[in-house]
């Protein structure tokens, strides 16, 4: 009966903690891209913000994840890196889509050496767009990572060349989000932009997420972040088990990027990537 | 499976959770916006190990003494222009709060920034310098703050050390910013001086400010609190999509208001339809019982097949939005090209997009002046009351009912150009509560008015039998189809040999006809063409019924040529019939033509000539806008 509808006191509802209201954004989020763009394509770089992308995929459409996962190879990954995208790819039912990065020379010669390396990442991506004609790319990018990051809109707009011009971000008024790229051009989309790194390993705990084992702490070490192997170091850790990893980040004031080196070579390294289309 | 902790919710002192509480710092440029988040930071022990020292080089580098702001002015140009452009986050802890601190830009070339930050935050610190006071910049983000919804706004008077630390001082601004906010509703939980480069009044209160008894900014935060899901209004779940990726046909979105459970009767808005809620999907889980509350994003099924389409509205019946083709709004406009009457726009409204035309704009104004000037068009940055006029009916609430789906932007050219808050729904515009599909052009408005040079509309002439409407009629139908126009002629008789057959002259069979005519030239005109009406139409309230069917698209001529000369004339011979007592009920001799009070163009045919009475109908179709300014014939002659 409607009356009871109205009737119906809060209490009956089951109140929403910090990380169901995480979820619950991006959840939205993924939906309002998927509903307002052609064709996307979720990059999944195999670490532990991309696998909680994907988790909440599911969870937005049901257990499918209706749009390809596009892993950007430079071919430098972790071994364990391959192993779990090979694993999880089939266990999770994905469209998996591989881009091979063109070789370090195609690359501007000027950047630093690890930002170099990394900006090979971005060739890679352009191929893929130019390839399939993706018009969103949804990536895992989180403010707290990094200060130029925390400048990003949830849907941000790339240039034809992939750039993004920081000078002219349009706004975005509540979950009003600007969706319509120009002919050529693509949008990111940034679904877990609002978490935190010790968000994803709540969550991922939570939800009993898998991860690459490289996360955790052996012989006194373990890595926070995974990019490159040859340009991506270990931090001292003894965290071998997310709980673990959660008490070590309440305590520490050392940034997650902290063993990426393409962060740290010139003040304004990874602002030039990003402008150039990097993530 | 260990039990994990959660960091975001490890206790407070109290032992109680820790709520995340999301903070915008506005005010004008140079006030000290980013000093003051770097020394919050600093305060609380936020600070990543090494970033005192890259500061210190990163100043050094610039040759300036050491920057705050450098913490969150992390694009190269901020630091070398020393303001802040784009909005940022940054995170510390205060005693019971998780504290994410929104950094947003004072300049008003940014101001889109600003909103962007201050549109995901509970709560704001409005900062104002106590030397330069209250400048145009605080008033802008004020008012800002105050259509944006963020209720708890607590202000610091900052670099108190440069007016020695004045008590006088600091109570005057603190006089005029309390009245300025408490007139737009937002009543200030603190005004607190501070000086962020020192860190007086930012965690303590020092023996330079001990004449203040009141919170310190850390104590004032502590205070605040996250913004609650409205649990308790009446259920709102907008359609994001429709999925169908297995056997399941799942409707999916975010509740915004409410609650629902399986079993609900719902009411699909605006159609009006109504079903049950079968289920409640979710993966990895079975479908879940249970009370589902606001803020969930969630999938549902229904328990018959409905046509349910992206940006509907799922309520409870008895509490649903109202359906409606006429909002009014108001508005904060960011676009360059000023928001004018007549602008045609692309609404949304939630996930709801719909096209519109804004039929009137009224208390239009500069937020950021104390005295300003009201101006009957909403310019950058500036404010204003809308009243907007949709093609499809639409699912709306009023911003008092409810705050989450009583708000909505405006796109201009695919980018967000403003926004702001319905005011009211009209009521009067209501959508019928039908099961039809109405089907949509596959065309825009603007593409049709592209090539014709033209908007749709309707020119409806009316006047006594005679009076030369089907003349004047055929004449301007010539002039805009040699102008590369599409002008479409309806005539009330040649409409009545067939699609009217059915109809007399009855007054509720001419009423008919002229709603038919109404509809059927509304139609037309939605599509880009002119109609032009030529129908005698002699009942004022149906002529008024036409012109709200068709709406702002409507240009009502009176043909006035005096009766005498109508009968004179009597091209179809009616007159003399009527005379002769064969035409029982004839407009011309029955004295039953309601002449019209208000109307866009009054001609006399036996005044002017046909030439010069078409000359004045384009005159009034280009200043009402119908036509394009430059879309003259000598311009269509020169392509």
């Amino acid at each position: 009966m409607t009356s009871t509808n109205l009737e119906r006191v809060r209490s009956d509802v089951v109140s929403m903690d910090h990380l169901d209201q995480l979820e619950a954004q991006s959840i939205y989020i993924l939906r309002e891209g998927f509903a307002r763009l052609k064709k996307l394509a979720l990059l999944w770089s195999l670490g532990k913000d991309s696998n909680v992308m994907i988790w909440l995929a599911r969870k937005a459409f049901f257990g499918h994840v209706p749009f390809p996962a596009l892993h950007v190879d430079t071919g430098k990954k972790f071994p364990e890196m391959y192993a779990f995208r090979d694993r999880y790819s089939k266990e999770w039912g994905l469209d998996l889509t591989v881009e091979y990065c063109p070789p370090i020379d195609s690359v501007d010669p000027t950047l630093p050496p690890a930002a170099r390396s990394a900006a090979r990442k971005t060739e890679g991506l352009k191929l893929a767009l130019a390839k399939h004609g993706f018009d969103g790319l949804i990536a895992g990018i989180r403010r707290d990572e990094e200060a130029t990051r925390a400048k990003e809109r949830v849907f941000s707009p790339r240039g034809v060349e992939g750039g993004w011009d920081v000078r002219d971000q349009p706004p975005e008024f509540w979950d009003q989000f600007n969706a319509s790229p120009p002919p050529g051009a693509h949008l990111r989309i940034h679904p877990i932009l609002h978490w935190t790194e010790a968000d994803i390993w709540a969550y991922t705990a939570r939800e009993n997420i898998p991860i690459i084992p490289l996360y955790l702490a052996k012989d006194g070490k373990r890595y926070r972040s995974l990019g490159d192997a040859d340009i991506t170091n270990p931090v001292a850790s003894t965290a071998s088990t997310i709980a673990e990893i959660m008490v070590e980040l309440d305590g520490t004031k050392i940034p997650e990027r902290a063993g990426r080196a393409l962060d740290h070579e010139t003040e304004d390294a990874f602002e030039r990537l990003r402008v150039a289309g990097y993530l | 499976m260990t039990k994990i902790v959660n960091l975001s919710s490890l206790a407070t002192p109290a032992g109680t959770p820790r709520p995340q509480l999301r903070i915008v710092i506005v005010g004008h440029v140079d006030h000290g916006k980013s000093t003051l988040v770097g020394r919050l930071l600093h305060e609380t022990g936020g600070l990543a190990d090494g970033k005192l020292e890259m500061l210190k080089a990163v100043s050094a580098r610039r040759g300036m003494p050491f920057e705050w702001s450098f913490l969150l002015d992390a694009l190269q140009t901020e630091r070398d222009q020393g303001i802040t452009i784009d909005t940022t986050q940054i995170r510390f802890r205060t005693p019971s709060r998780d504290v994410v601190l929104i950094d947003a830009p004072g300049h008003a070339e940014f101001l889109r920034n600003m909103i962007t930050g201050a549109s995901q935050a509970d709560a704001a610190v409005l900062i104002v310098d106590a030397l330069e006071g209250v400048r145009d910049q605080t008033r802008r983000h004020a008012y800002l703050l105050h259509l944006l919804g963020v209720k708890q706004v607590a202000v610091v008077v900052n670099k108190m050390d440069r007016v020695d630390f004045s008590a006088a001082r600091f109570q005057a601004i603190n006089d005029e910013i309390s009245a300025h906010l408490i007139e737009l509703g937002v009543a200030p939980v603190a005004v607190i001086p501070i000086s962020a480069r020192d860190g007086d009044g930012v965690a303590a209160r020092t023996d330079r400010i001990g004449w203040y008894s009141g919170p310190t900014v850390v104590a004032a935060l502590d205070d605040m609190t996250p913004a609650t899901a409205l649990d308790d209004l009446p259920l709102r779940l907008p359609v994001q999509a429709i999925y169908k990726f297995d056997d399941r046909r799942i409707v999916a979105g975010r509740i915004e208001a409410g609650h629902l459970a399986v079993g609900d009767d719902v009411v699909i808005m605006p159609a009006g339809k109504v079903a049950k809620i079968k289920s409640v999907e979710r993966w990895s889980a079975t479908p879940l019982a249970g009370e589902h509350g606001a803020g969930r994003s969630i999938g549902i099924t229904l328990d018959r097949e409905l046509f349910v389409e992206r940006g509907d509205v799922i309520a409870h019946a008895g509490a649903v939005p109202s359906d409606t083709r006429r909002l009014r709004a108001r508005i904060f406009w960011l676009h360059d090209q000023p928001l004018t009457a007549g602008s045609s726009i692309l609404l949304r409204l939630g996930v709801r997009e719909v096209r519109g035309r804004v039929v009137a704009i009224e208390k239009a104004i500069d937020p950021g002046e104390l005295a300003s000037v009201e101006t009957k068009q909403i310019a950058r940055n500036h404010v204003g009351e809308i009243e907007i006029a949709l093609t499809q009916p639409v699912a709306a609430d009023r911003y008092v009912d409810n705050p989450r789906t009583g708000r909505l932007v405006i796109e201009v050219g695919g980018r967000i150009a403003g926004g702001g808050l319905v005011l009211s729904v009209d009521a009067d515009q209501r959508a019928v509560s039908s099961d039809i599909v109405p089907v949509q052009s596959a065309l825009q408005p603007e593409e049709r008015s592209a090539r014709y040079r033209h908007q749709g509309a309707v020119v409806w002439f009316t006047g006594l039998p005679g009076s030369g409407k089907s003349t004047l009629a055929r004449a301007l139908e010539h002039r805009l189809f040699a102008k590369g126009g599409s002008p479409i002629l309806l005539d009330g008789d040649t409409l009545r040999a067939g699609l009217n057959r059915d109809l007399g002259f009855s007054a509720a069979d001419r009423s008919e006809n002229v709603r038919r005519l109404a509809e059927m030239a509304g139609h037309l005109a939605r599509n880009g063409h002119i109609a032009i009406v030529a129908a005698v139409s002699p009942s004022r309230g149906d002529r008024a019924e036409a012109r709200s069917a068709v709406d702002t698209a409507f240009r009502e001529i009176y043909v006035a040529t005096p009766a005498e000369i109508c009968e004179q004339r009597d091209p179809k011979g009616h007159y003399a019939k009527a005379r002769a007592g064969d035409l029982p009920g004839f407009t011309g001799i029955a004295n039953d033509y309601q002449a019209p009070e208000t109307v866009e163009l009054r001609i006399d045919t036996s005044k002017v000539d046909v030439g010069r009475a078409i000359d004045g109908i384009e005159d009034m179709l280009r200043q009402t806008k119908v036509l394009d300014e430059g879309a003259d014939l000598a311009a269509f002659e020169a392509v």
